[in-house]
């Protein structure tokens, strides 16, 4: 008699959780366990950025898991690929047939002095990064009686927080080391009109600016009885006081116990077109998986890893295979919008060409960056009517064919 | 006032016209200029009230004549309320068929496997099919004879059909066409609401709600008198949504049209969902005190954020919002699926996504709120209801559930446990044709699947492997020509019989003429082979007798007809079911009160997206849909073998964007090969804006060369076993490579043979012969 095989995940984020209710839903046998560190059960941490302005109740954004058996604030810290077992926080240990590594990415802490508590024990009051519900309930208990804020990272999670920040009435600075915002997925020119909207949202935005130390309230670095953050100091000198400060300045993939179990691990574990890695019978997907080199940290592909693994454990597909994505990057909360795709900086490679309309009455950007016949990159910002076409003509990496302005205009046929 | 067509295609929209109108001047003036001959009716001898033989709609209509120059006369029935006189060109043209150079007049037999069909007299017929029957029953067990139903069928018939397979032969193996057409919303209706009827309301109400969301269907052109009532909605101020993958004459009627990629309606719907509750517009209190099962289905949603559902669907996320805020901000609403989405191999998930939307927004089992389903074929509601299906017996039962196993054994003077269980389902039935374990002899009526089923080419393959195939007809359909016997009968005009139209109204068809000398009625047919196969009583002949017995089979069922009568339907104009008793005034709205589940709360389905059975890849690298034209309809049996209908709708097509004819370099009108892995259609590319760049459509009325169902999937729903009609992967070609493939459209039409019926038969033969 075949016992039901045990289906072990480590991480209940959006490529654990989905895995999970794909492959009871794709008629897989076994029985799936969902290990998470965080108190609660999975849910689509994509949404944190409006939990904080209440649009979402923290309850509502709960993700499906099929029959899968949750296990929140169960965090994993070692397992053993011979021995096909689990090694939990609470000293138990617990074996596994399959062992489907999902543990996620970490947000980065930047080189900047202050950050932390003196005793090391986290960080300073006031200072909060966004990447757990945890996070998303300190920081929207403490905006309620901030004035200013002060996001550190100008990336997409650094606009989306700020925008959150600013909706709820806290003025709020983005203080961003890059040459413009959000500069892995846009343009100066884009990023020009991003700051504009951010602006009149009441968003101000430092970008080529480098935080340098936080202080805290009176002036002068905190020693001894720390207080709350009080400011934030740049590296030109300039001091902006707040009393809120948040952290985005990227996320890194959580490889440590991988490593720990002696996986090869790159800058993310490394996994074959079958999510497989080397060892046997252990996976890895979402945002701690290296796939041909790529780590992507979005939601999009962490989902399409998880459905091809789905198929591949649960027998409806054995030979299921991921051959990888071509993401977009999206912005859609409130009144700001972008989509972007693949690389938009034509200054890079001379031989790339353009397409550009700039409607500045009507605070939209769009770009084409062609090689050739080749789409390479685009961006649509602040009107997305043509998102469709363009989203196709670059999932299917074609030649255009004809003239693409229809894929950044409507109405105009070819 | 029928009016004489002149030839050639541009003239039939005049035609058409010069018909519909009632305007004595334009009438003459449209007449004169095209050259026609207008005739005043004459007195009409007792004209007949009755209901047009095509769609779920059962448009009331009148019939007259004959006339000098049609075996019939459509006339008005303006008193009847789904129509009110309305009708299309496809019912106005239905007296066509009556005629006996279109219609076969007699049976024919097959002597030898790939001989000719000869004519036959009919004792010799029914004693070669009872004699079959019996002989594959006795070789191979009961299970090895089939029984193929249809949609179109009346309810006594596919009630005696039900009887017939259970009682007479004692197969398990019946089903019918109707699996393939709305199996899906039938599922999903019974998971949320405990019954299915296809609308919870009359069509009437449409007009009066505050917003509908119309999911993949086109009454433009399948059921264009239904269109008034959607025109009349925005007229009085609603909203209309259509969401196809096609801009439509539907969707082009609409306040918003969302052109999700096909198999995208079920992300579609859950990112709506999810954007009712991030956006305040869920009905707590409808949600708390009338549903079930809600925590599920928000967690679903909640996986479905709108930018994952703009990448998997490729309606952007700025129409979703303004779509929700329509649905979830309208005091009431409705959403209708048809065939689109349903057609999938996530049909039932892909519906309850939608009733879960309705569920979530307090818009069910209210006044002018619900779901419903717009049912395709003409009798697809009761031909669902009263046993024809592979599951069920009379009354919507399940032949799994012993009390309706031992109910409906009584009504058949039969013990319980000789009723067969649960057989195989259309697909599965007729992918089993011919096999070591399958059904060996198959009893076809009302049915062609040889062109309406999915992977087209593989069914026939099947067909033709029977020991024995028995096609019941009117017209010598692609299905019949594979036949081993054809047995002739009756057509609408010609019988009495009830159907259920999508409203779950039941309403009557009365026979206004004698059929001609040779033709027969399914019932009659049934009860004589009943008795040469030993069962000499309880298949009766006049349909009034079978109704009255459906009657108690379903008395107590979900489908309870008891109280229902050809006198109340009559009287009534048609009797909303569930009616259990004759004092009662039959049910026009469901769910009012409560929903029929056993704690009378309607149930939220706890579902995510999933791909398609086949998506595009590189070697198929584009969609393709499959759908209807305005003037044929189904396989065409009945269509084809009109002339203006012919005229206006001549052959297959290639529907495709203009970019993506740039790309293959085909201009309008060319022959493209559309390929996918179960086969290949050819037929002239037809380039239009309102199609997705990367979608192709076909319509699937024609057999042969541009038979779309040779490209179709029969990936099957879990549930309602349902094929994926909707959706399939495949590479289209242009003119070059499909040189040696090119057909003339003409030969799609299905010429009206000159000669007798013996001849008729041996060229048709051989055009079958040449075409396969």
């Amino acid at each position: 008699m075949t016992r039901e095989p045990r289906i072990a995940v480590v991480g209940g984020g959006m490529a654990g959780a989905r895995f999970a209710e794909r492959y009871g839903a794709l008629g897989g046998h076994g029985s799936v366990t969902v290990y998470g560190a965080e108190p609660r059960a999975p849910y689509n941490r994509v949404l944190l950025a409006d939990v904080l302005t209440g649009r979402y109740d923290a309850e509502s954004i709960a993700l499906p898991l099929g029959g899968a058996e949750p296990r929140p604030g169960c965090e994993v810290l070692a397992f053993d690929p011979e021995a096909r077992t689990l090694g939990l926080a609470d000293g138990t240990v617990e074996p596994w047939d399959e062992l489907v590594l999902a543990t996620g990415s970490n947000p980065v802490l930047p080189p900047v002095r202050g950050l932390r508590r003196p005793d090391g024990q986290g960080l300073a009051e006031g200072v909060h990064t966004l990447r757990t519900l945890e996070d998303c309930g300190r920081l929207a208990e403490e905006a309620v009686g901030a004035k200013r804020a002060v996001v550190i990272g100008g990336g997409v999670l650094g606009v989306s927080a700020a925008r959150a920040l600013a909706a709820l009435g806290v003025r709020t600075e983005i203080v961003h080391q890059g040459p413009h915002l959000v500069e892995r997925q846009l343009d100066h020119e884009a990023a020009a009109v991003l700051r504009e909207r951010l602006l009149a949202l009441g968003v101000e935005c430092y970008p080529g600016n480098r935080a340098r130390a936080v202080h805290g309230g009176m002036g002068g670095p905190p020693a001894g009885g720390w207080g709350r953050v009080g400011a934030v100091e740049l590296a030109n000198g300039y001091r902006l006081d707040c009393d809120l400060v948040v952290l985005a300045c990227g996320t890194r993939p959580r490889t440590a116990l991988a490593y720990g179990a002696g996986l090869p691990v790159g800058t993310g574990v490394l996994v074959d077109d079958g999510l497989a890695t080397p060892a046997p019978h252990v996976s890895a997907i979402g945002d701690c998986a290296e796939h041909r080199g790529i780590v992507h940290g979005l939601a999009g592909p962490a989902w399409e890893q998880a459905d091809v693994l789905a198929r591949r454990l649960s027998g409806a597909d054995p030979d299921a295979r991921y051959t990888g994505s071509r993401p977009r990057a999206r912005l859609s909360t409130g009144d700001l919008e972008y989509a972007a795709f693949g690389a938009v900086d034509e200054t890079l490679d001379p031989g790339l060409d353009v397409l550009r309309i700039t409607d500045a009455t009507r605070g939209s950007y769009k770009k084409l960056v062609l090689r050739g016949d080749r789409l390479v990159g685009a961006i649509l910002l602040g009107d997305l009517a043509t998102v469709d076409a363009l989203a196709g003509a670059w999932e299917s990496d074609g030649p255009l064919g004809g003239h693409p302005l229809h894929l950044i205009t409507r109405g105009v046929l070819r | 006032m029928s009016v004489r067509a002149p030839c050639g295609p541009g003239a039939v929209r005049e035609v058409y016209r010069a018909r519909n109108t009632r305007d004595p001047d334009v009438k003459q003036r449209t007449a004169r200029f095209l050259g026609m001959t207008l005739t005043s009716p004459p007195a009409p001898t007792a004209p007949t009230d009755t209901h047009c033989p095509y769609c779920s709609l059962q448009c009331g209509m009148r019939l007259g004549g004959p006339t000098a120059d049609a075996p019939a006369e459509v006339l008005e029935r303006p008193d009847f309320p789904v129509n009110r006189g309305a009708l299309c060109g496809k019912g106005r043209s239905a007296p066509a068929l009556l005629a006996r150079d279109v219609r076969l007049t007699g049976p024919l037999l097959r002597d030898r496997p790939g001989g000719p069909l000869r004519a036959a007299g009919w004792p010799e017929a029914l004693d070669r099919v009872a004699a079959g029957l019996a002989r594959v029953r006795a070789e191979h067990g009961p299970d090895a004879v089939g029984v193929f139903g249809g949609g179109g069928l009346t309810n006594e018939k596919a009630y005696l059909l039900g009887k017939f397979a259970r009682v007479v032969l004692g197969t398990a193996n019946i089903d019918y066409n109707g699996r393939f057409c709305m199996s899906s919303a039938a599922a999903a209706h019974r998971r949320a609401f405990g019954l299915d009827r296809g609308l919870p309301f009359p069509l009437a109400d449409i007009p009066h709600t505050g917003c509908l969301i119309l999911v993949g269907g086109n009454p433009a052109e399948t059921m264009p008198p239904a269109l008034r009532y959607f025109r009349e909605l925005r007229e009085n101020g609603g909203t209309l949504i259509v969401v196809d993958p096609r801009r439509t004459r539907t969707a082009e009627l609409a306040d918003l049209h969302l052109q999700p990629r096909p198999g995208g309606d079920l992300a579609l719907a859950l990112g709506l969902l999810h954007l009712v509750i991030a956006d305040g517009l869920l009905d707590k209190d409808f949600v708390a005190a009338r549903t079930s099962g809600f925590e599920a289905a928000r967690e679903s949603a909640m996986a479905h954020w709108p930018d994952r559902v703009e990448r998997i669907t490729g309606v952007p996320a700025h129409q979703l919002r303004e779509a929700a805020r329509l649905f979830g901000g309208a005091e009431t609403g409705m959403v209708l699926t048809a065939r689109g989405p349903e057609q999938q191999s996530k049909g039932t998930d892909t519906v309850g996504a939608w009733i879960n939307l309705c569920l979530a927004t307090g818009k069910a089992g209210r006044p002018y709120s619900g779901y419903g389903c717009l049912t395709g074929q003409g009798n697809g509601q009761g031909g669902r209801e009263h046993g024809q299906k592979a599951d069920q017996l009379p009354g919507y039962r399940s032949i799994e559930d012993p009390a309706a196993r031992a109910h409906v054994a009584v009504v058949w003077g039969v013990s319980a446990e000789s009723i067969p269980g649960p057989g195989r389902s259309a697909y599965e039935l007729l992918d089993s044709l011919g096999r070591p374990d399958g059904v060996r002899a198959l009893l076809l009526a009302g049915s062609n699947p040889a062109v309406s089923a999915p992977n087209a080419g593989h069914v026939t393959e099947r067909l033709r492997a029977l020991d024995l195939l028995v096609v019941a007809d009117l017209v010598l359909s692609e299905t019949a020509r594979l036949a081993d016997v054809v047995l002739p009968v009756t057509q609408w005009a010609e019988e009495d019989g009830t159907t259920t139209n999508l409203e779950g109204r039941v309403i009557l068809r009365r026979r206004a003429f004698d059929p001609p000398e040779g033709v027969r009625s399914e019932l009659w047919v049934l009860r004589e082979l009943a008795a040469r196969l030993g069962v000499a009583s309880g298949f009766p002949v006049e349909a009034e007798e079978a109704f009255d017995e459906l009657r108690r089979a379903s008395a107590g069922g979900d489908a309870d007809y008891a109280g229902i009568s050809y006198r109340r339907i009559a009287a009534e104009d048609g009797v909303f079911w569930p009616c259990p008793a004759e004092d009662h005034p039959g049910t026009r709205r469901l769910f009012l009160d409560r929903f029929a589940t056993p704690d009378g709360r309607a149930r939220f389905a706890p579902v995510t997206h999933r791909p398609a059975g086949e998506e595009p890849d590189e070697a198929y690298p584009l969609y393709l849909t499959t759908g209807r034209v305005l003037a044929q309809y189904q396989s065409g049996a009945q269509t084809r073998r009109v002339a203006e209908l012919n005229a206006a709708a001549p052959g297959p097509f290639v529907e495709l964007h203009p970019r993506l004819a740039e790309r293959l370099g085909v201009a309008d009108g060319e022959q493209v090969a559309v390929t996918s892995r179960r086969g290949r259609a050819v037929a002239a590319a037809r380039i239009t804006d309102s199609i997705r760049a990367d979608t192709v459509f076909m319509p699937f009325h024609w057999p042969g060369a541009g038979r779309a169902n040779s490209l179709t999937n029969p990936a099957l729903d879990p549930v309602s076993r349902m094929p994926e009609f909707k959706v399939c992967a495949v590479r289209v070609e242009g003119a070059a490579y499909a040189v040696g493939a090119r057909t003339e459209g003409a030969a799609y039409a299905v010429g009206a043979p000159a000669e007798g019926a013996a001849q008729a038969v041996g060229a048709r033969t051989d055009r079958e012969e040449v075409a396969g």
